[in-house]
């Protein structure tokens, strides 16, 4: 799986997913998980009579949030400073990096303990604390699995969706030494722990994400499934957290909402099975220093968009990814970034700008918007990814922009449009053979023709045929 | 009941045969069909692909063109749908006719209050519910009850018919590959049903099921609503 790799360049979506295409196991392997999930929250979200009720409010106080987001962050920086924690400011990547490096290396540690973090993989944390010396072990069983392999998440919340269990068998059996392993998930499940408990015994720092911030109290909320970040979030002397600044939320008491939509919408539970809640810290009782990164890295920029912005509400509850039909067939990897699917269509560029490969990202979309159908916080994905588009098509003018442009000019006017539609006829009818196209000059028409063919223009357009009515 | 047919530009000049259908559909139930020549897009492509200043003109002509009408039909949900969500936004004055604007389906069930309309087709037809009809129009239950009330209609279930056939306009080319492999699945799942006609309400996305049945060599026949309820 080349694409998986760590270190793979990013590539524009269309190119990186004609490689996924390819793997028909990882194909197989995430249909079969996704379908699996999507009926489990189905059936969650079904039994929760006021979920429209739920989602609207998820999205009143997201906004809220959002809109006095400055004022939020001021207030948590304060409310964590007096609960004996310390905040940071990070502006971008390198300036988090540089703050939880520094940190780690004031502790003299050799390695880290992890909670699974998309901010921490949005950034490259990893990588960042591997060339300084320390190395980063992640606790959650799916994340360890694809740092094990040299691989990149390939999904938000199962970032190992595109592997079956003989392949991580076979990981285990090479990268932990057990080569007499077997396949059975309570077996790999056994594995894992042992080699995970000695980690959690001997480490003095662990990092982690968070899933929501409250300004009021300045706790810190993390939602899993495994008990793993419990372990990392309470054993460890040191506990630094990097949360992007959209986490926050007004008050401790808007998690009554928060917590009743995201296991619905992610795992399909009615509670998720660990939620670690920490203020400050508490003499004699878990970590005994805790910091808290403040990461911008192009939020602030998301947050200018008066449409963009509401991807920032986005709780990473993977639902819009495990409906979405593109997804469903190229997996995570086809995006290279954190941020798979739609959320991650219309996030990715916001944050890094959408130079370069991200800017396909919002084109690799059929806008058939079964995401926003299932996304508890009611950000509308289809009109996000055409705003998106808008950005980049306002960016770069080359053929297709003509093209748009002189086929805008002919339906500005009757004539020039029925002009074109002779025309369209008239330039079709050598290729066509027993009323279809089957061959294809080379551009879009060709890019159509290698899965499908094509009906020949037919002789008389609908007007003609009612010109003609009218007339007898 | 009399109303403007909005035929969009791809029926009109790829589909006609949607186009007539649609007239002769709308005329048995007694409705007066105006044609107003001048239409030409609504700008749905425009607008998806990102290329919201044409939209904006197009947007203004479809409001000049329609304004005067009482109601508006068109056989395509898509369409309809870009109309309804989009058209206040990028026209600024609509003159209420996004509000007036149905799918033909909507039209026959809502409006001229009919479900029986006297459809004469004979077959196994499956139905597949486009994304902009099931989730932006919700016509819900709207297509398959014309369909049931056609009396030689055998109307087959399409297993995970509300997933994305894999068109999405420019999407079918700018992504052909994952465009295709959304179609293989869809395909599939139609050919299995036994069907003789996967029917559905917009013409784009039966061009390209209907073009992978016939790349495939199959005899399965992808006809839009109107076609089988005019037949």
């Amino acid at each position: 799986v080349t694409q998986a790799a760590r270190t793979a360049p990013a590539e524009p979506f269309p190119r990186a997913a004609r490689e996924a295409l390819a793997n028909e196991q990882v194909r197989t392997n995430l249909l079969h998980a996704t379908t699996t999930i999507r009926l489990k929250r189905a059936q969650a979200v079904n039994e929760v009579a006021d979920w429209d009720q739920l989602r609207d409010a998820g999205a009143g106080l997201k906004d809220h949030a959002l809109l006095s987001l400055d004022r939020m962050l001021v207030e948590l920086e304060a409310a964590v400073t007096r609960r004996g924690g310390t905040v940071h400011w990070a502006r971008d990547a390198a300036e988090a990096n540089t703050a939880v490096t520094e940190l780690v290396r004031r502790e003299g540690v050799e390695t880290v303990v992890k909670v699974k973090s998309l901010a921490t993989d949005e950034i490259g944390l990893n990588d960042a604390l591997t060339a300084a010396g320390v190395e980063p072990i992640e606790s959650d069983l799916a994340e360890l699995i694809v740092q094990l392999a040299g691989e990149r998440p390939s999904h938000l919340l199962v970032p190992a969706v595109h592997k079956n269990r003989d392949e991580i068998r076979d990981l285990f059996r090479e990268r932990l030494g057990l080569p007499e392993l077997g396949a059975e998930p309570g077996e790999l499940t056994a594995a894992a722990r042992a080699f995970l408990r000695e980690t959690f015994l001997g480490t003095r720092v662990a990092i982690s994400g968070a899933n929501f911030a409250c300004a009021d109290t300045g706790s810190v909320v993390v939602v899993e499934s495994e008990g793993n970040g419990r372990m990392c979030t309470t054993l460890p002397e040191v506990l630094i957290t990097v949360m992007g600044i959209e986490k926050v939320v007004p008050t401790f008491r808007d998690l009554e909402v928060m917590l009743q939509l995201l296991p619905r919408s992610s795992t399909g539970e009615r509670m998720n099975p660990y939620t670690s809640i920490w203020t400050g810290v508490h003499p004699g009782d878990g970590p005994q220093v805790f910091h808290l990164v403040l990461l911008d890295n192009g939020r602030t920029h998301a947050l200018a968009d008066d449409v963009g912005r509401a991807a920032l509400r986005c709780i990473r509850c993977s639902a819009c990814i495990n409906v979405c039909p593109v997804y469903r067939q190229t997996g995570g990897h086809a995006y290279h970034t954190p941020y798979a699917g739609p959320i991650g269509a219309i996030l990715q560029p916001q944050l890094d700008g959408g130079r370069g490969p991200s800017a396909s990202l919002p084109f690799a979309s059929t806008l058939c918007g079964a995401c926003a159908d299932v996304c508890p916080v009611r950000i509308d994905i289809p009109a996000l990814l055409v705003n998106e588009r808008r950005k980049v098509v306002e960016r770069h003018h080359g053929i297709e922009a003509f093209g748009f442009g002189l086929l805008g000019r002919a339906f500005r006017s009757r004539r020039r449009y029925e002009r074109a539609q002779r025309l369209a006829r008239l330039v079709q009818r050598p290729l066509a053979r027993g009323g279809w196209l089957r061959r294809f000059p080379p551009g879009p028409l060709r890019a159509w023709g290698r899965s499908r063919d094509l009906p020949a223009v037919p002789g008389t357009t609908f007007r003609e045929w009612w010109g003609s009515r009218e007339r007898t | 009941v009399s109303c403007a047919l909005f035929i969009t530009c791809l029926t009109d000049t790829l589909a006609p045969q949607v186009g007539r259908a649609t007239v002769e559909l709308l005329e048995r139930q007694g409705v007066t069909v105006d044609f107003p020549r001048e239409q030409t897009c609504c700008g749905q492509m425009h607008f998806n692909s990102g290329y919201v200043r044409e939209a904006r003109r197009l947007a203004r002509r479809f409001v000049a063109v329609f304004g005067p009408y009482e109601d508006v039909v068109a056989p395509s949900g898509s369409c309809v749908a870009h109309v309804r969500t989009n058209l206040a936004g990028l026209a600024g004055d609509t003159d209420g006719v996004d509000e007036r604007t149905w799918e033909l389906s909507e039209f026959l069930v809502d409006r001229c209050g009919v479900t029986d309309v006297g459809s004469g087709f004979r077959g196994r037809v499956t139905y597949h519910p486009t994304c902009h009809s099931l989730r932006l129009l919700r016509v819900g239950h709207r297509p398959t009850s014309l369909l049931r009330a056609a009396a030689g209609v055998g109307l087959v279930e399409l297993p995970d018919a509300e997933e994305c056939c894999g068109f999405g306009g420019t999407f079918a080319v700018k992504n052909a590959d994952v465009s295709a492999a959304m179609l293989e699945a869809k395909l599939d799942r139609v050919l299995a049903t036994g069907a003789d006609v996967v029917c559905a309400c917009d013409s784009s996305c039966l061009l390209h099921i209907g073009g992978g049945l016939h790349r495939r060599g199959s005899h399965v026949r992808a006809l839009h609503l109107a076609e089988v309820l005019a037949a």
